[in-house]
C-alpha cells in the first residue's frame, strides 16, 4: 500500500529524484563502456543548450515531444492509453500534403498554411475518433485498435507515396515540395540556424487549452470523472462514450502538432516516416509529466534536449557507442515511467520521519 | 511510556485477570494529518478472549488507530506491545507476522478467483500452488467446523452475497493465523440475520482465546457481543468500560460529550398531490438478470416513503433506474404527472429528483478528487461555480463546498482535503449534503445513514423529516429496520424483485420482519 506524498513532492522531488537515479544508473553504464561520464555529461548538455543552433534545435524536438506528450496525456485523463499518436501524426501529415497539393496554386500562404493546419487537424482527429468510438461502441480496447492503427496508417502512407503521391520522374516516396512561397515556417526571429518554427507557439498555447479544458470546463471535468470513477460519472449523467469519442479526436487532433512542425515547419513535403518515433515518446513524455500540461512541457523539453544533446554526443565521443543516447532515454523512461514509483515508498518513510 | 489519563476509569488495566500480558497494549499512540490530531496520545489494551468494542462519532479517530495497528500509517508517538513484548509495525506484513489482521469494511477480495485462491492469498504455500490449495482446503474445513464459518471453497467470489464474502475476509486472515482479528464497521453492508451469524462466529473466536476488536456505530451491537468497550471522541480515548457495567444510554453520552436530545415525536405526514409514480417498472441488472419485477408505486408530496427489504431483493435497481443511471427495461416513469422519456441521471437531476447514492465509494464520490469537485459531481456544469467564459472557477467551488461543509457539519471542513481521506460518516454527510443543496422536488436516498454516527444519524434523519415537512417528497430505500420504522410514513417491502406488501408509519416489527423474509401469500 501506499502513503500519499505531499502534492509538492509527489509533482516535483519525485520526478527529480527519479531523473536523478536515471542519470547516476546511465553514469555507470557510460563508465562500463570506457568513457569518462562527467565529459559525456558535459558533451550533452553543451550539445543541448551550448549555442542558439543548440537551444533551437532542442525546442523543435521538444515542439514534437510536447504535441505527442500533450496528446497522450489528454487520454489517459479519461483513462485511456492512446498508444496510436504515431499514426495519428502521420495521417496529419498526410492531410497537410492534400491540402498544400490541392490547393498551393491558388491560395496564398496566409489562408494556406491555417487551412493545412487544420487539414492535419482533422486527418489527426479522423485517425483518433475511430478507435475512440471503436472502444466507447463496441468495447474495443483502444490499446489495441490504436496499434493496429499505427500500421494501418504507416502501409497507408507508404502505399500512397509510392504509388500516388510521389512526384513523377523521381524515385524518392515523397511528394513534390509544397508551393507556399516559404522556405519554410517563420522562426518568428529565433537565432541561429535551426528548424525552431512557430509551432513552438502553437505547443504552448496548446499546453494552455488543454490546461483549461481539462480543469476549467464542464466537459474537462466530466472527462476526469470518467478517468478516475467511471461509476460515479453514471452516477452523475456523464456519458462515459461520448467523452471517450471526443478525447480520441482530440488526441488524435494534437498529435498533429508533430506534422505540422515537420512537415510545415522543415520538410515542406509528405516524407515517409516524419515522425520519427515521437509518437512512442509521447507516452513517456506524459508519464513523466504526471499527464499535467506544465508537466509535459517540462518533460518534453527533456527529452527534446536528449534528442538533440544526444546526436552532438555521438559526435563529440565517436567512441561512446551511438546507442548510448538511447539507452539513456530509455533508462529515463525506465525510472520516470515504468519504476516511477520506485522512490515513493522510501520518500514517503523519510517524509513522514522528519 | 506508561502514558495514563487520570480522570478515566481505565477498568482494561495492563495485567489481564490471570496475570498474563494482553493481547494488545496501546499506550499513548499520536498520530497526525495536517491541522488534524487524528489520534491524540490515545491508549488501548485488549486481552484475549474477549471482544473489544471501539465506538466514536465520525472522525473520532477509531479507523486511523486501526489502520495503525495494521502497520497502515506511522504513528508520531506512542508504544505499541504484543502479547507484553514492545512491537514495531512498519507494514501490513508486519501486522501478520504478529497476528494482526484487519477484516476491512470494503472487502480486499479478488472476484473473479474461487474462494480457497483467495484464501490462498499471501500463504500460498510455494511455487506450486497444489500443496498450499490442499493445506488451504483442510484449514478450511476445520475452520468451518470449529466457528461454524461455511463457505463453498469452489464457489467465485464475484457470486457470493456480501455476508459471504465477509466470512471468507474472516477465513483468509485465521487461514494466516490471526490472533487478534480487528473488524471495521463490518455489520454496515450485513442484513439483520448475516450480523447474528457474523457475531456468532466472533464469539467462537473470543472462546478460543483469541481477541476481536469491533468498530461499529451501533450501540445495540455493543451491548450484545461485546465485553468491554473504548469510546473515543475528537482523537481521544474518553472512556473504558466493561459492557455488562454500561448502558447504551451512557455510550451515548459518552460518545457525543453530552446527553442527547430526546428524539422528538416526528408529526404526521400531510401528504400532497402525487410527485412521481412508477408503473409495472421492469430492470435488470448489468448481468442480464431481471432484478425489478413488476413494480408499482407512488410518491407523494411531503411524504417519506421507505422501501424496506433484505439488501438484493432489487432495491438497488429500483433506485438506479428511477434517478437514470440504470435504462429500464420496460414500464412507465411519471414525473408531475407526466410519462418520462428515457432519461440519464442528469436529464433527472435537471428535473429536480436528486439521489444519494447507497453505494457512496463506488458513485457518491471521486476518490481522487479534492472534496470541493466531488461537492460538485453531477451539478459541475451549473452556472453558480462558472464565472469568465464560463469556465469553472476553482473559488467559487471552494467558497461552495466550504459553505456546504458548514451547513451539514463535515469535518474536517477542508474542501482542498481528498474526498477518500475523510472519514465514512463524513462522506455520507458531504454526500448528503450535496443533493440536498439543490432543494430538489424528490430526493431518492439509499441507505442514508450507512456508516454514520448516532449523532450524524439523528441530524441526517431530522434533516430529511424537514425535507418532507417542507412539501418535498423522499423515497429512501434502507435495510436497516429501525431506521426504516423511524423515518418512514408508509413503508412498502420488497422481496424478490416485487412489492409484497405496504405498511402504514409505525407498523409492528415482527410484521414488517415477516414480509421482508418473504413470509407473504
Ligand atoms: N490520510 C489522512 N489524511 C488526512 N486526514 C485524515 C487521513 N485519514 C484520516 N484523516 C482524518 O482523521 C480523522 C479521523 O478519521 P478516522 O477515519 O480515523 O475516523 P473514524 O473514527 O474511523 O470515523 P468514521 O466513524 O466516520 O469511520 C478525520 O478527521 C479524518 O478526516
Ligand atoms: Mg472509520
Amino acid at each position: 500500500m501506499t502513503r500519499p506524498l505531499p502534492r509538492w513532492a509527489e509533482l516535483a522531488l519525485l520526478p527529480l529524484l527519479n531523473l536523478v537515479l536515471a542519470m547516476a544508473v546511465s553514469a555507470l553504464v557510460v563508465l562500463a563502456a570506457g568513457q569518462s561520464p562527467t565529459a559525456a555529461l558535459h558533451a550533452l548538455a553543451i550539445g543541448s543548450f551550448g549555442s542558439w543552433d543548440a537551444i533551437g534545435f532542442t525546442l523543435f524536438y521538444a515542439t514534437n515531444m510536447a504535441f505527442a506528450g500533450l496528446a497522450v496525456a489528454i487520454a489517459f485523463k479519461a483513462g485511456l492509453f492512446n498508444i496510436g499518436v504515431e499514426g495519428q501524426a502521420a495521417m496529419a501529415g498526410l492531410g497537410i500534403a492534400l491540402v498544400c497539393l490541392g490547393l498551393d496554386a491558388s491560395l496564398p500562404a496566409l489562408l494556406l498554411l491555417p487551412l493545412a493546419i487544420l487539414g492535419s487537424a482533422a486527418f489527426g482527429a479522423a485517425w483518433g475518433y475511430v478507435p475512440g468510438w471503436l472502444q466507447a461502441r463496441r468495447g474495443s480496447h483502444v490499446v489495441i485498435t490504436t496499434i493496429m492503427f499505427n500500421f494501418i496508417a504507416a502501409s497507408l502512407m507508404v502505399y500512397l507515396l509510392v504509388n500516388v503521391l510521389i512526384q513523377p520522374g523521381q524515385m524518392a516516396p515523397e511528394t513534390r515540395r509544397f508551393a507556399t512561397g516559404l522556405a519554410a515556417l517563420s522562426s518568428f526571429g529565433f537565432p541561429g540556424r535551426s528548424p525552431a518554427n512557430v509551432t513552438l507557439i502553437l505547443a504552448l498555447l496548446a499546453a494552455f487549452v488543454v490546461w483549461v479544458l481539462v480543469w476549467r470546463t464542464p466537459w474537462g471535468y466530466g472527462l476526469r470523472v470518467v478517468g478516475s470513477n467511471p461509476e460515479a460519472a453514471r452516477y452523475a449523467g456523464i456519458d462515459e462514450g461520448r467523452r471517450i469519442i471526443v478525447v480520441m479526436a482530440i488526441s488524435g487532433a494534437l498529435a498533429a502538432g508533430i506534422a505540422v512542425n515537420e512537415i510545415l515547419g522543415v520538410h515542406q513535403k509528405l516524407i515517409l516516416n516524419f515522425t520519427g518515433g515521437a509518437g512512442f515518446t509521447g507516452i513517456a513524455v506524459a508519464l513523466m509529466g504526471r499527464n499535467h500540461p506544465v508537466g509535459v512541457l517540462l518533460a518534453a523539453l527533456l527529452f527534446g534536449a536528449l534528442a538533440q544533446g544526444g546526436s552532438e554526443l555521438a559526435f563529440e565521443m565517436p567512441d561512446l557507442p551511438r546507442d548510448m543516447v538511447v539507452v539513456v532515454q530509455g533508462l529515463i523512461i525506465l525510472f520516470t515511467g515504468a519504476l516511477g514509483a520506485l522512490l515513493r515508498a522510501p520518500l514517503a518513510r523519510v517524509m513522514a520521519r522528519g | 511510556m506508561g502514558h495514563q489519563v487520570a480522570d478515566i476509569p481505565d477498568v482494561t488495566s495492563a495485567q489481564g485477570a490471570g496475570g498474563a500480558p494482553p493481547a494488545i497494549e496501546c499506550r499513548g499512540i499520536t498520530k497526525r494529518f495536517g491541522h488534524v490530531l487524528a489520534n491524540d496520545a490515545v491508549d488501548l489494551v485488549v486481552r484475549r478472549g474477549s471482544i473489544h468494542g471501539v465506538i466514536g462519532e465520525n472522525g473520532a479517530g477509531k479507523s486511523t488507530l486501526m489502520a495503525i495497528l495494521h502497520g497502515f500509517y506511522p504513528m508520531d508517538a506512542g508504544e505499541i506491545r504484543v502479547d507484553g513484548r514492545p512491537v514495531t509495525i512498519r507494514d501490513s506484513a508486519d501486522a501478520i507476522r504478529l497476528g494482526i489482521e484487519m477484516v476491512h469494511q470494503h472487502f480486499m477480495l479478488v472476484e473473479p478467483f474461487r474462494v480457497i485462491e483467495n484464501i490462498m492469498l499471501g500463504a500460498e504455500g510455494g511455487m506450486l500452488l497444489a500443496g498450499g490449495e490442499a493445506a488451504a482446503r483442510a484449514s478450511l474445513a476445520r475452520l468451518g467446523r470449529d466457528y461454524g464459518l461455511v463457505v463453498d471453497p469452489d464457489a467465485r467470489i464475484g457470486d457470493l452475497p456480501v455476508g459471504a464474502r465477509q466470512r471468507v475476509e474472516i477465513l483468509k486472515a485465521l487461514h494466516r493465523g490471526a490472533e487478534i482479528l480487528i473488524l471495521d464497521e463490518p455489520t454496515g453492508v450485513l442484513t439483520p440475520q448475516e450480523a447474528d451469524d457474523l457475531f456468532r462466529v466472533l464469539r467462537a473466536l473470543r472462546d478460543e482465546g483469541k481477541a476481536v476488536i469491533l468498530i461499529t456505530h451501533k450501540l445495540r451491537e455493543v451491548m450484545a457481543v461485546t465485553d468491554r468497550v473504548s469510546v473515543m471522541r475528537g482523537g481521544k480515548m474518553v472512556a473504558h468500560r466493561e459492557t455488562a457495567k454500561t448502558s447504551a444510554a451512557e455510550l451515548g453520552e459518552l460518545m457525543i460529550g453530552r446527553r442527547p436530545a430526546a428524539a422528538a415525536r416526528p408529526a404526521p405526514a400531510t401528504p400532497g398531490p402525487e410527485l412521481l409514480s412508477v408503473q409495472d417498472l421492469r430492470v435488470r441488472d448489468g448481468a442480464g438478470v431481471e432484478r425489478v419485477r413488476g413494480v408499482s408505486l407512488a410518491l407523494h408530496a411531503g411524504e417519506i416513503l421507505g422501501i424496506a427489504g433484505v439488501a438484493g431483493n432489487g432495491q438497488t435497481e429500483l433506485l438506479e433506474a428511477l434517478s437514470g443511471m440504470r435504462r429500464a427495461e420496460s414500464g412507465t416513469i411519471r414525473l408531475r404527472g407526466e410519462v418520462l422519456p428515457p432519461c440519464d441521471a442528469a436529464a433527472m437531476r435537471g428535473r429536480g429528483v436528486a439521489h444519494v447514492p447507497e453505494d457512496r465509494l463506488r458513485h457518491g464520490l471521486v476518490a481522487d478528487f479534492p472534496a470541493q469537485d466531488t461537492a460538485i459531481l453531477g451539478y459541475h456544469g451549473d452556472p453558480m461555480w462558472r464565472r469568465v467564459l464560463g469556465l469553472i472557477s476553482n473559488r467559487a467551488v471552494e467558497a461552495h463546498a466550504a459553505g456546504l461543509m458548514a451547513t451539514h457539519d463535515v469535518r474536517p471542513a477542508a474542501p482542498r482535503l481528498r474526498s477518500s481521506l475523510f472519514s465514512g460518516g463524513n462522506q455520507q454527510k458531504l454526500i448528503m449534503g450535496r443533493e440536498l443543496e439543490r432543494a430538489p422536488d424528490v430526493l431518492l436516498v439509499g441507505q442514508p445513514t450507512r456508516g454514520v454516527d448516532i449523532g450524524g444519524i439523528e441530524a441526517i434523519h431530522r434533516r430529511l423529516r424537514a425535507w418532507r415537512d417542507a412539501g418535498k417528497a423522499v423515497l429512501m430505500v434502507s435495510v436497516e429496520l429501525d431506521e426504516i420504522l423511524a423515518l418512514s410514513d408508509r413503508i412498502l417491502v420488497m422481496f424478490d424483485g416485487r412489492i409484497v406488501g405496504e405498511l402504514p408509519a409505525g407498523a409492528d416489527e415482527r410484521q414488517l420482519g415477516l414480509l421482508m423474509a418473504g413470509a407473504h401469500a
